[in-house]
């Protein structure tokens, strides 16, 4: 079972306890935005097959949204971390970097 | 091709059946192809055989990267049906159910396609008012479908509990001319046919980039080099937005787990196919006696062909409830395969952005029903560059907001 460490209460909450909230980092558009940032921000998906950022909320548990490195190829977890971000932070960065050099995914690498 | 037929076996058990062919030949790519279709599961093979067919194109290479049919192909619960709301996907899926039932003729191959009915069970007031409008949507569409009440659920499948407590049955849509297939042998049909044709059928063949020039496609290469065509057929299910990112454009796609359970064998209990969409449950019995049961995604990207173990204990333990019977079953096996998931639950065949590729997917969780009508669409797509099935299915229907909203249609399931 999957197992992610919640960032704000600290559990280690199994996959049962948490609720899957799709593809992080998205940019939100708005008034005065195209047709095609608008298709971009509501219908197309990063779908990786390795390094991935999620959301997470910890539905049973605190209540919180947070963010996952993940890798859809193996399962392997790089990280948590709190939504109230643009891009990942560094050291979660360096520990993708460290497993899967050469990885990128949307702008960040 | 030898022809199989009851002639066929009786010739062969005199000689000991050493008289069979491989089903299809054995192939390395040659340098240039009018078409390659990447991915040689069921729609993929069927595309090839319906351009083969119905255009005469038969300078064709079909590229798998694993084994033939080794994909969703082999891996999905075999329940064929067409029982949609929306006019788009009615006429795509009643298309497919149609051929399945002239496919082991058509092919000389035996399909054992089963037409033994197929029942969506409405648990709840919600599912009771959408499978009525969809009867009602479906009688428009000229797709036989009816409603029915829960005493004649009953009837039909004597094995189901209709009182339960937290799910009591309250009637169902009945589409008596769904049913199943075996598989594998719709890949194999396939296979055999198109080899039959002249094309080549090229296993352990991985697409490792896509090569354009001037936005146009021009070839591909692979782990057993470089292969030029003139169109590109992308039909690869879980792996279309790796192959997409090689081509460089971007699909309103996430791939995501879905498993699938077989119990031992039991003697014959249910002889049409049941779907409980409010719980994520699907069962029916195949030949061999086996409980085939499937069950819901996982909820977030996945490649790994393994799902979470706790979709399996919800969707059996709803299923216990409602067909008690099968409580003390041992399951046999358990399996998973990645499915690829539109924004509407709808599949895309569609031209890309590059000249020449042309893209099919996003069937999800319920691609095998429509892989006869999915080939014959987009084989139309790639021979004449529009097809009366195909024209809803756009990838570009996103940006212009116009769904064909299944996910709505259906509450859970497609």
């Amino acid at each position: 079972m999957l197992t992610l460490h919640c960032p704000y209460c600290g559990v280690d909450a199994d996959e049962t306890d948490l609720h899957a909230g799709g593809q992080a980092h998205l940019k939100r558009e708005g008034p005065g935005s195209s047709d095609e940032d608008f298709e971009d921000y509501l219908f197309l998906r990063e779908n990786p097959k390795g390094v991935h950022f999620e959301r997470w909320r910890h539905v049973y548990g605190c209540g919180k949204w947070f963010h996952a490195a993940r890798c859809t190829n193996t399962l392997q977890v790089f990280g948590t971390y709190p939504a109230q971000t643009l891009e990942p932070p560094q050291d979660i960065k360096k520990m993708i970097t460290d497993a899967r050099p050469g990885w990128s995914w949307g702008s960040f690498a | 091709m030898k022809r199989y037929s009851a002639f066929a076996i009786a010739r062969e058990t005199m000689r000991q059946h050493t008289g069979w062919d491989r089903a299809w030949a054995k192939r390395t790519p040659k340098k240039k192809y009018d078409v390659i279709i990447v991915g040689a599961g069921g729609h993929g093979l069927a595309t090839a055989y319906f351009l083969g067919k119905n255009f005469g194109i038969t300078n064709v290479a079909i590229l798998e990267k694993g084994w033939l049919g080794g994909g969703n192909t082999g891996r999905n619960t075999t329940i064929i049906r067409s029982n949609y709301l929306q006019d788009p996907s009615a006429a795509i899926y009643e298309k497919s159910r149609s051929l399945y039932e002239t496919m082991s003729q058509d092919l000389n191959y035996n399909v054992m396609f089963s037409p033994r009915g197929v029942l969506m069970l409405a648990q709840t007031q919600h599912e009771v008012r959408g499978y009525k409008r969809t009867a009602h949507a479906n009688a428009l569409q000229g797709v036989t479908t009816e409603w029915i009440g829960p005493e004649k659920v009953k009837e039909i499948c004597p094995i189901m509990n209709i009182d339960g407590p937290r799910y009591p049955v309250l009637g169902g849509l009945w589409q008596a001319r769904g049913g199943t297939a075996r598989h594998d042998a719709v890949a194999w049909g396939y296979a055999r046919a198109c080899s039959d044709m002249g094309m080549d059928v090229i296993q352990k063949c991985e697409v490792t980039a896509v090569r354009q020039e001037n936005g146009k496609v021009v070839g591909v290469d692979t782990n057993q080099g470089s292969i030029d065509c003139d169109k590109l057929g992308m039909v690869v299910a879980g792996h279309s937005g790796v192959l997409a990112q090689m081509a460089g454009f971007r699909l309103p796609i996430e791939s995501v787990a879905l498993q699938a359970l077989v119990s031992e064998p039991i003697k014959p209990c249910m002889d049409i196919v049941v779907m409980a969409n409010t719980v994520h449950g699907y069962m029916s019995q195949s030949d061999k006696g086996e409980m085939v049961i499937g069950g819901g995604t996982d909820g977030y990207n996945n490649y790994t062909q393994r799902g979470s173990f706790h979709h399996i204990e919800e969707t059996v333990r709803a299923l216990v409830e409602t067909f008690p019977m099968i409580a003390r079953l041992k399951m046999l096996r358990q399996w998973g395969g990645i499915v690829d998931v539109t924004g509407d639950r709808s599949p895309i065949l569609s031209k890309t952005p590059v000249e020449g590729i042309f893209v099919n997917c996003g069937w999800g969780t319920g691609g095998f029903k429509a892989i006869p009508g999915s080939g014959w669409a987009m084989a139309e797509l790639m021979a004449k560059g529009h097809s009366p099935l195909t024209e809803e299915f756009s990838m570009f229907r996103f940006r212009e907001g116009k769904f064909i909203d299944e996910s709505v249609a259906a509450g859970v399931a497609h």
